[in-house]
């Protein structure tokens, strides 16, 4: 990590446990700013619990996750509240309010955290809608718009306060490929533009390594490969390999433990 | 705009409720606004009050003019004394009125009547009345009908 | 045996902890400062939701409640001779018990269940997150004006419901049935006392709409966020209030009307 040596966000020895189970186990891995991040794994590894937990909305058992100097799990309900302003978060539903318009949705944040006069408010969110396509859908219900324009929204909506750093939880899943391709390139481009943080959570390779500058791989709770996409191709790892081309039997095994086949079969048959 | 046809029927709401209130205020408990709580207290003694409760009315002539306030046991007479609180504004009872304990058809509940009697001076607060009649107990009036029926 | 006993603690503890977690939500959606974003549009929403849109339910119920009241009554009370009576028996047992008690279970089903499959469908969605990532805390922006309508309608739904319930057995009682309107309403106003049973019956409703607001608030909020979470929160507000009103009921009653 020495040619990105500035970083935003640092997780040091992070141990997550739901109930018994381990999530993360003494994971550490650094985000450096205004590059797009992409965190990867197989379904279950607890990637959208690492946003989760990077939001503050989730507390770790133990380590730290250090916003520039500011450790989220210690700060208090208040504290915290202003951290978020500087995180947007496009969530894997969208999870647009469904009782507002479109423009409301967009408006939302920035009514909340300033005092920005109507018309200041209408121009900023006119210019978010714009960026995202959708400055025609202003005036739609959130129940009116597809998968892929509610994500839109929902981005416009994440990026409405200008947020140093902007999570995407499962940006491409669901979506028909039009509907993908505008993504990764709305992503790719807000980035550039805008100059803030991505970090990306995904399953999906092609797209998500098409856009990222940095990548980690999870799996059973630990990062099993990290660097850039090139790298990553080249990674002599059997895990990493399974995952990066699709395989569908290796590691992680195609089949969940069970007894033996031909032993269960002949049980039924006593 | 929706916004306003919501406030409005939420208005309506309120002031439904608000007028649901007075309805159960002035027309189905009957409370009303004059005058509540103004009267003066008159004392009576009885033998037995029969089913006489506090808040039974007390009235002249089959009209209301105020109602028990309070009922105890006169430690001294052992009797049941009855505090009323009879209206202001009937101000014209004679010191010689009688109290009776009635009794509003067969079954109904009992109230307190008075008769004015013929004196100039009128009951004041505190006064007593003397002339008293207690509560017809059905059980009684059937224990002496039988009882007058054998000694004949 | 011993599995069953182990059960049972099981679900002791687990419930005493939803009640603890209850406890707490109501304090942080009550005692949080108001919301930054203008508390009144949304409570003026929510009583529409609420409480306008409850107000049909109860004035059918109450109109039918108080005719079948009134018919009942003049049918018992026409034996003893003392069908006057009638409109004391339909008011009393409105104002006092009906009123409250039924408007606060159709409440539980019509306004309660919706409450909480919202909450439980924004939390599913995501929204109750996105409402904290944009630095809006939810119990004060979804709780806190959802639990306040609910407060504050039923109350009024009650009194209604009382109005209308007279009003039906009135109907039956004199236009129908032939009772002398003057006894009617007479007998009535002197059985019927403001204190003692009008406002004793709206305290009741105003504690029953606490007690039901905060189940479906807190069940809607504290639901698993999958479609059969929501619809196990949404049974558990309806039999929950249910049988909280019932209870309260009983204990209220005997607190105002007992002689204890």
């Amino acid at each position: 990590m020495d040619s990105l040596s500035d970083t935003i966000i640092d997780i040091r020895g992070l141990t997550f446990r739901r109930g018994s189970r381990t999530i993360f186990d003494d994971i550490s891995l650094q985000v450096p700013r205004g590059k797009v991040t992409a965190i990867m794994g197989p379904s279950g590894t607890g990637k959208t619990t690492l946003l989760k937990l990077i939001g503050g909305q989730l507390k770790p058992d133990a380590g730290q996750i250090l916003l520039d100097n500011d450790n989220i799990p210690t700060l208090s309900r208040s504290e915290l509240f202003i951290a978020r302003e500087r995180m947007g978060m496009l969530f894997q539903s969208g999870a647009l309010f469904t009782d507002m318009t479109v423009f409301e949705n967009v408006a939302y944040p920035i009514r909340v955290h300033t005092d920005l006069a109507d018309d200041m408010i209408r121009d900023i969110v006119l210019m978010k809608l714009q960026a995202v396509g959708l400055r025609g859908a202003a005036a739609l219900m959130p129940s009116e718009l597809s998968g892929g324009m509610a994500r839109r929204v929902a981005l416009a909506r994440a990026i409405a306060l200008d947020p140093d750093i902007v999570m995407y939880d499962e940006p491409f899943t669901g979506q028909d490929p039009i509907a993908m391709g505008v993504l990764v390139n709305l992503i790719r481009r807000l980035n550039q533009a805008l100059g803030h943080t991505s970090i990306i959570v995904s399953h999906d390779i092609t797209e998500t390594l098409g856009i990222a500058d940095y990548v980690y791989v999870i799996a059973d709770g630990r990062v099993i490969a990290q660097g850039t996409p090139q790298e990553l191709a080249d990674v002599d790892s059997d895990k990493v390999r399974q995952f990066m081309q699709g395989l569908p039997d290796g590691p992680v095994p195609f089949h969940y433990p069970a007894a033996d086949y031909l032993q269960e079969l002949l049980k039924e048959a006593q | 705009m929706r916004m306003r046809t919501m406030e409005i029927s939420v208005g309506f709401l309120m002031l439904a409720g608000f007028l649901a209130l007075v309805v159960l205020a002035l027309n189905i408990s009957g409370l009303s606004l004059a005058g509540q709580g103004g009267g003066y207290k008159v004392y009576a003694r009885f033998e037995n009050i029969g089913g006489l409760t506090v808040r039974s009315k007390v009235s002249m002539s089959g009209v209301q003019i105020g109602e028990v306030t309070n009922i105890r046991i006169d430690t001294d007479l052992l009797m049941a004394e009855v505090e009323m609180t009879i209206r202001d504004d009937v101000d014209y009872l004679s010191t010689d009125s009688s109290a009776q304990i009635l009794t509003s058809g067969l079954l109904g509940e009992q109230y307190i009547g008075i008769t004015p009697g013929a004196e100039d001076e009128t009951l004041q607060d505190g006064d007593r009345i003397r002339d008293t009649q207690s509560a017809l107990v059905l059980e009684e009036l059937v224990g002496k009908f039988l009882f007058n029926k054998v000694s004949e | 045996m011993l599995d069953w006993i182990q059960s049972l603690g099981h679900t002791g503890l687990s419930r005493l902890a939803a009640f603890g977690r209850a406890g707490q939500l109501l304090v942080q959606a009550l005692v949080a400062k108001p919301a930054p974003v203008m508390m009144f549009p949304l409570l003026v929403k929510q009583l529409y939701f609420v409480g306008v849109l409850s107000l049909i339910i109860i004035v059918v119920s109450g109109a039918f409640i108080g005719m079948v009241l009134g018919l009942q009554g003049y049918t018992i009370l026409v034996d003893y001779g003392s069908e006057q009576a009638v409109g004391q028996m339909v008011a009393l047992s409105l104002v006092r018990e009906l009123a409250p008690v039924v408007t606060a279970l159709l409440f539980a089903g019509r306004a309660g269940s919706a409450l909480t499959a919202e909450i439980g469908l924004m939390k599913a969605t995501e929204q109750l997150a996105s409402f904290e990532m944009i630095g809006v805390d939810p119990l004060r922006r979804i709780i806190a004006p959802r639990f306040w309508a609910g407060f504050i309608s039923m109350p009024i739904l009650t009194v209604i419901f009382s109005v209308v319930g007279v009003w039906g057995g009135a109907i039956v009682a004199v236009e129908w049935l032939g009772i002398y309107d003057g006894s009617f309403w007479a007998n009535m106003q002197q059985a019927v006392d403001f204190r003692e049973d009008v406002l004793n019956g709206v305290i009741k409703s105003i504690v029953f709409g606490f007690v039901v607001t905060w189940i479906a608030v807190f069940e809607g909020y504290d639901c698993v966020p999958t479609s059969e979470g929501i619809s196990q929160a949404t049974t558990r507000t309806v039999v929950f209030s249910s049988l909280a009103v019932l209870g309260l009921d009983f204990i209220l009653t005997a607190l105002m009307f007992g002689e204890l």
